[in-house]
């Protein structure tokens, strides 16, 4: 295929890419917003941000590879429970952020 | 606004937002390496990255493009892959009271998981404003936009794992998800959607486990609330 068609495919797909991600990120808060919502919906959209973060992490601390396999040995893991401490203990974002990249730098140095 | 509110905003904006910057610089600027081993040129890494702005897809895509696949395979898949963007803008919502439709489509615009986990513990803090919000949005976006481009350049030459910057976003989410455990029906959310995820994650390729279970933990906990209260 011709450069300039390949790159004109780019362009396209890009933009729908743009598109179909901006949609979801904009529809709940135009119509959302301004609105008495239901109380159960609004105890429910409160539990949500633990839930999408739990599912963020949870499956990057025990899982591996493409497709995924449980893998409990890895850094990833170990390195979380003492960053969860401090965590906890200190409440601190940016101190927990600077904590996890040292300790899990010194084990990859390590191993 | 007056002057000083405005000075106030980007300052705690920007002290918001550095742990997001700090971990989108390595992920940007590896996305820009690969896409331009996938062909891309430094141009349409930056409108990628400014069009889009949300990394996995951005990774799957520019991976999916270099085998060869079909435009409309591509965008599917990242309309797949962002839907849970979905729960995160009615999550924050709640938030938003009476502000014009176009400050709220400015706001949606940086939505991600980070800036949504900062901005949401914020907001239910109550201690912070639409404005604030912003500024950690668009600082996060100028990090990310930049970083990809110094990629598509020439990251090849940056040493990836250097200080243990891969985990920046993990330990992150950590802390993020600590501030979210506000009581023993967030706990428990957790638990169960932490659960299912992995669970899912292992069963079903691609990554809709991530929507999957925090609908599924977060209606379980609700049904178990109002059942107990009865």
């Amino acid at each position: 295929m011709d450069v300039a068609i390949i790159h004109q495919k780019v362009i396209w797909i890009i933009l729908g890419m743009g598109i179909v991600t901006y949609i979801p990120r904009w529809f709940p808060l135009v119509l959302l917003s301004r609105r008495n919502l239901p109380k159960w919906l609004v105890e429910w959209l409160n539990l949500i941000p633990a839930a999408i973060l739990s599912a963020l992490l949870l499956p990057e601390l025990v899982t591996n590879g493409l497709p995924r396999h449980l893998s409990l040995w890895q850094p990833e893991l170990w390195v979380a429970i003492p960053t969860f401490i401090f965590a906890l203990k200190t409440k601190s974002l940016g101190g927990t952020v600077v904590i996890g990249m040292a300790l899990f730098w010194l084990v990859q140095t390590i191993m | 606004m007056q002057n000083s509110g405005i000075k106030t905003s980007i300052l705690q904006g920007l002290t918001a937002a550095w742990p997001i910057c700090l971990g989108y610089i390595p992920i940007g600027i590896a996305f820009g390496v690969l896409a331009q081993k996938a062909g891309l040129y430094p141009i349409e890494i930056m409108l990628m990255s400014i069009l889009v702005y949300a990394g996995s897809s951005q990774f799957i895509a520019v991976s999916m493009l270099s085998t060869g696949a079909g435009a409309v395979s591509i965008v599917i898949t990242t309309f797949a892959v962002n839907l849970r963007h979905l729960l995160m803008s009615s999550s924050l919502a709640v938030f938003m009271g009476n502000t014009t439709r176009k400050k709220l489509s400015l706001f949606a615009y940086g939505v991600t998981d980070e800036s949504f986990a900062v901005n949401h513990t914020r907001f239910s803090q109550k201690i912070w404003s639409l404005d604030k919000a912003l500024v950690v949005n668009h600082t996060a976006n100028i990090t990310w936009v930049v970083s990809s481009i110094i990629g598509g350049y020439g990251g090849r030459f940056i040493h990836a794992g250097t200080f243990g910057i891969d985990y920046a976003l993990t330990a992150m989410f950590i802390c993020l998800l600590i501030f979210q455990l506000k009581g023993r029906y967030y706990v428990i959310t957790a638990v169960i959607a932490g659960g299912a995820a992995v669970i899912l994650s292992l069963i079903i390729p691609g990554s809709s486990y991530i929507i999957l279970a925090s609908i599924f933990a977060a209606t379980t906990v609700l049904g178990i609330k109002k059942w107990m209260l009865r």
